[in-house]
């Protein structure tokens, strides 16, 4: 269409100064950036970095202190998150948030709500257009777990899923809402190798339909292999912006972040906390 | 609906069809119509509470208002008015719906329990308006005279056609509030039951979806108060208390708040406990609720239904073949 043409030029998202503290705590202290339209931008940093937090407040679970952001042109900072689904922005969760009892197709269909319009009365009295509405919810939900290859799953409890799965039934289920852009949180968190690599080949069809990733990720290989642009974070702050070769290149990062065993393509001797985190680049 | 659930509503048809002539057969069980019609006006009251406690995961102390805001607004109407009783009831019902609604939005915003404290005061205040609104609702010596109703041109008189009449209401609160389960609705209020954050990040609106499914139990607990005024034809403000309120929560739970079969089971179990069985301890009935709650809480806390439906497959697994998909 031609006015998705117009708009490809604009950035999906754009972060003005956003600045978050809880009471004396600043988590974020000032974070700008400007995300283009159809892109996988990858934001890593250390753990407490602000990350999530940064996600919180685009996602609108969190309202930002001070800043602005920018979704498709318009303000959505304070807005709240089912107001900005609604826009066309999705999400998925670091510690896995499905609905656990409900089935894994079910869980998939909550998804479609916002696209949907049954109301109350309508579902009450099981109007006609409320039953084809339902149909069309169950199909397009199975349509998306296919894409993301859970057809076989879809009676289970989602609670039944190992871990692995449960991350890609988080996808899907936000995949359901339509979205522009979508936020991933850790998502190859708990992944094994094999996992991890089919999760890049699904987030790089997922661009490929158009949506932006937005992905926060401590799996280096993951990140530098499908990211089109990396965003450090360091202390609630942008270190560094730019492609994944810059991002690998750039001695700041190094130092702050990558170490410099990284850079090397060797293992991660310094030990420097005890939680053994992927961060601590013994990719 | 699944063949087991198909099933049971066919069976409870059934059963509800032909109640009041079985009961009639015996002079000592003939009065069980007149507690079946209470259960049933209870049945209302607490389909409606059973959407909200186990789906929406809210708790609401105010039921017995908007009962009493249905009863007493039939009776006026109709007593002081002479409305059509039928025109009354949702008039009633529909003062109900704005009330739960203004109750409703601020203290659905918040997360928590809100609702319960709200409606807590809310009850209060209800309560001491029925008594003291004196020219109206004739305060605590109560409202009388309220005339009866009639259906298609025919006045409902005798216990079996009252009996028909609430019962009527009652299956078809029940297939609505089913369809609503499991519709887009029931899904979203199931989900935020599940996880409220990720529901809300999902698009569905939360606090909206929580105000919509307290107006509808405020309506149907309105509906329920209705008919017990042109049933009982006599209004007191005692039946409409805080204890009241508690009951049919209590009601709720012990059927079981994660299915509306638990809502009918606890409803007609508490029924005929407090009208019949429980008459002997008089004042100490009271402590017998509270033995109840505490037995329940500790042993049976997903409830009845759910607890007995569990105890039945458990039986019926080693009888049942490999290819049985009954279930």
């Amino acid at each position: 269409m031609d006015e998705n043409a117009v708009r490809s030029a604009d950035p999906v998202l754009e972060l003005r100064d956003v600045r978050m503290h809880f009471g004396g705590v600043v988590a974020l202290k000032g974070v700008s950036a400007s995300i283009p339209r159809g892109i996988i931008q990858s934001v890593i940093g250390p753990n407490g970095a602000g990350k999530t937090t940064l996600l919180n407040c685009v996602s609108g679970l969190l309202t930002p202190s001070s800043g602005g952001v920018v979704f498709q042109g318009e303000p959505v900072q304070g807005k709240p998150p089912h107001e900005i689904a609604r826009r066309g922005m999705s999400r998925t969760f670091q510690h896995v948030a499905l609905f656990p009892r409900m089935s894994v197709r079910e869980n998939v269909m909550v998804g479609r709500h916002a696209r949907t319009r049954a109301g109350f009365w309508a579902s009450g009295f099981r109007l006609p257009f409320m039953r084809t509405e339902e149909a069309r919810i169950r199909s397009d939900a199975e349509a998306w777990l296919d894409f993301v290859g859970l057809g076989a799953e879809r009676d289970l409890p989602a609670g039944a899923l190992p871990l692995g799965k449960q991350k890609i039934l988080e996808i899907a289920r936000a995949l359901a809402t339509d979205p522009v852009l979508i936020l991933l949180d850790e998502p190859a968190g708990g992944l094994n190798t094999r996992e991890t690599e089919e999760l890049g080949e699904l987030l790089k069809r997922i661009q490929q339909k158009g949506v932006t990733v937005v992905l926060v990720e401590h799996d280096m290989n993951l990140v530098m292999d499908i990211s089109d642009r990396v965003l450090v974070l360091h202390f609630g702050q942008v270190l560094a912006c730019g492609s994944p070769a810059e991002i690998k290149d750039n001695p700041d990062v190094i130092q702050a972040y990558l170490g410099e065993d990284w850079a090397n393509g060797g293992g991660g001797p310094h030990g420097r906390s005890s939680d053994s985190e992927k961060e601590e680049m013994s990719c | 609906m699944t063949h087991r659930e198909k099933a049971s509503f066919i069976a409870l048809t059934v059963f509800l069809a032909v109640f009041p002539w079985i009961a009639g057969m015996s002079r000592s069980f003939g009065h069980y119509i007149d507690v079946m019609i209470f259960a049933g006006i209870f049945c209302l009251v607490t389909l409606g509470l059973s959407l909200l406690m186990g789906f929406a995961g809210q708790i609401s102390l105010a039921q017995a208002a908007f009962f009493g805001i249905g009863a007493y607004g039939s009776g006026i109407l109709t007593g002081h008015f002479h409305w059509n009783p039928w025109a009354a009831l949702l008039a009633s019902a529909g003062a109900a719906a704005a009330v739960a609604w203004i109750v409703g939005v601020p203290a659905l915003r918040l997360k928590g329990h809100y609702l319960a404290m709200a409606t807590l005061g809310f009850g209060v205040i209800v309560h001491i308006v029925m008594n003291e609104e004196v020219d109206w609702t004739g305060g605590p010596s109560g409202l009388g005279g309220i005339p009866g109703m009639s259906c298609a041109g025919r006045k409902i008189s005798g216990d079996a056609a009252w009996f028909y009449l609430v019962w009527a209401f009652v299956l078809a609160a029940f297939l609505f509030s089913r369809h609503v389960l499991h519709s887009r609705i029931g899904r979203a209020l199931r989900a935020i039951h599940d996880d409220e954050k990720a529901a809300e990040a999902m698009g569905v609106p939360v606090s909206i979806l929580k105000v919509q499914v307290f107006v509808y139990s405020a309506v149907l607990a309105s509906v329920g108060g209705s008919l017990y005024a042109h049933y009982v034809s006599f209004l007191s403000p005692g039946s409409f208390d805080l204890m009241w309120s508690v009951r049919f929560v209590l009601m709720v739970v012990v059927g079981g708040m994660q299915s509306l079969w638990g809502a009918l089971v606890g409803t007609v179990l508490l029924t005929f406990i407090g009208n019949e069985w429980l008459q002997v301890f008089a004042d100490f009935e009271i402590l017998v609720y509270g033995g109840i709650l505490l037995v329940m809480a500790l042993f049976v806390p997903q409830g009845l239904v759910v607890w007995l439906d569990a105890l039945v497959r458990s039986k019926a697994r080693p009888v049942s073949t490999p290819s049985d998909n009954g279930s």
